[in-house]
């Protein structure tokens, strides 16, 4: 695995050495080096396997903008771009989380004392125009990543279903759900640390 | 092969939260253990979570697993100053409760009561939910955790301020950020991946 590579956390929040935050990151050294070797492992891994560096920055991208976190989704576009991906598939992307962005979680219970819960919202099915350019492999990723977002509740075997009939295998999916998951907690970091970073 | 996905044995659906011992189904095949290879091994980092679907079936991209591991280690058993331990796993069951994920509320609400010894406000949580009244200091933790998992995010200076005014410095802030960003991570997998089932009568 590359080691060298700068701390893209540290980048998006504007960590820079010797600084209040760059003192607080070093207190939990592992989990400052692992989210980095996370991001290595999903996006520039040693082997690829099935799923191609362009399906990963394109879902890196989507989940970003869907977060409305926009520093950070022009970066995954960036690499997205550097990763060989024609300029139409950037901006599939781009229509995509215009489409889909909306504000959660929502989702439902399984019927019973939790269903006074329940909140209503919109199941993702990418529009037609964007569905070409995408094609049906990434267009059944983007569905299932718009639920991992923001409805992930709403989780069910049928959409895993989905995806192993639009041709992502058992282990591509674990790969696929790492890249949302982890990005929603990368995210999340960045977010919180420059609220911290500008409360001094 | 052809993959498909699992359909779990008859089970107990739980719905409601709770502090019970629960298990958890896959949908999709986790590696069998006598396919594990040496990588896929050192990629559980405790030998003992061999026994777990959820990490054998994340074991299919070892080199994230692993990453993910040590990063939740170090943000939730750290010892070193910080948020104390057991409002770490607050803030974990507090993201849990407000996604909606019942397998990891059960497991970090455990963990929350048991290091705190505050049962009955870890109860409330699980009970009334992330408006729970449990104290200004733990409103504020929970009140933060929230804000923080909603997407957008909702977190702001405001959330800052309310943690500093309840005793937490800075390294304290950031461990709540990071205790509640990691369950974001975590819920999504528990939730998509598999599903909660009440343990069986011993």
């Amino acid at each position: 695995m590359r080691g060298t590579d700068a701390d893209i956390i540290d980048a998006l929040v504007g960590i820079t050495p010797g600084s209040s935050l760059d003192a607080i990151r070093a207190r939990r050294p592992e989990a400052r080096a692992h989210a980095q070797a996370t991001y290595r492992a999903l996006f520039t891994p040693d082997v690829l396997g099935n799923v191609s560096a362009p399906e990963r920055f394109a879902v890196g991208a989507f989940v970003a903008g869907l977060h409305g976190a926009t520093a950070i989704a022009v970066g995954y576009a960036a690499r997205l771009a550097q990763s060989g991906a024609s300029a139409a598939l950037k901006d599939a992307v781009d229509a995509a989380v215009k489409e889909a962005k909306t504000h959660g979680p929502y989702g439902s219970y399984p019927a019973g004392p939790l269903s006074r819960e329940d909140t209503a919202g919109p199941v993702y099915r990418v529009g037609a125009a964007t569905r070409g350019t995408l094609g049906p492999r990434l267009a059944a990723a983007f569905e299932h990543v718009h639920m991992l977002v923001f409805h992930p509740r709403d989780a069910a075997a049928a959409a895993l279903q989905a995806l192993l009939d639009a041709g992502w295998s058992t282990t591509d999916i674990v790969t696929l759900s790492q890249i949302v998951a982890f990005l929603s907690f990368q995210i999340r970091v960045v977010t919180g640390l420059r609220i911290l970073a500008g409360r001094p | 092969m052809t993959d498909t996905v699992l359909v779990p044995p008859h089970h107990t659906v739980p719905t409601a939260f709770t502090r019970a011992q629960l298990d958890w189904l896959p949908w999709l095949e986790p590696l069998a253990v006598e396919a594990l290879s040496p990588r896929h091994m050192a990629s559980l980092v405790d030998a003992a979570r061999v026994k777990s679907p959820y990490f054998r079936l994340l074991a299919r991209d070892p080199d994230a697993l692993e990453a993910r591991t040590r990063t939740d280690k170090d943000i939730f058993y750290n010892p070193d100053a910080g948020l104390p331990r057991a409002e770490r796993e607050l803030a974990a069951a507090a993201t849990s409760r407000f996604n909606g994920c019942l397998y990891c509320a059960s497991v970090h609400a455990r963990h929350a009561a048991t290091y705190s010894k505050r049962e009955d406000d870890v109860q409330r949580l699980l009970d009334a939910g992330v408006t729970a009244d449990l104290g200004e200091r733990w409103n504020a933790i929970v009140a933060a955790s929230v804000a923080l998992t909603a997407t957008p995010s909702a977190f702001g200076p405001e959330h800052v301020d309310r943690l500093r005014r309840a005793g937490l410095d800075d390294l304290a802030i950031s461990d709540v950020i990071h205790a509640a960003a990691f369950f974001n991570w975590a819920n999504r997998l528990m939730l998509s991946l598999g599903e909660p089932a009440a343990a069986a009568a011993p």
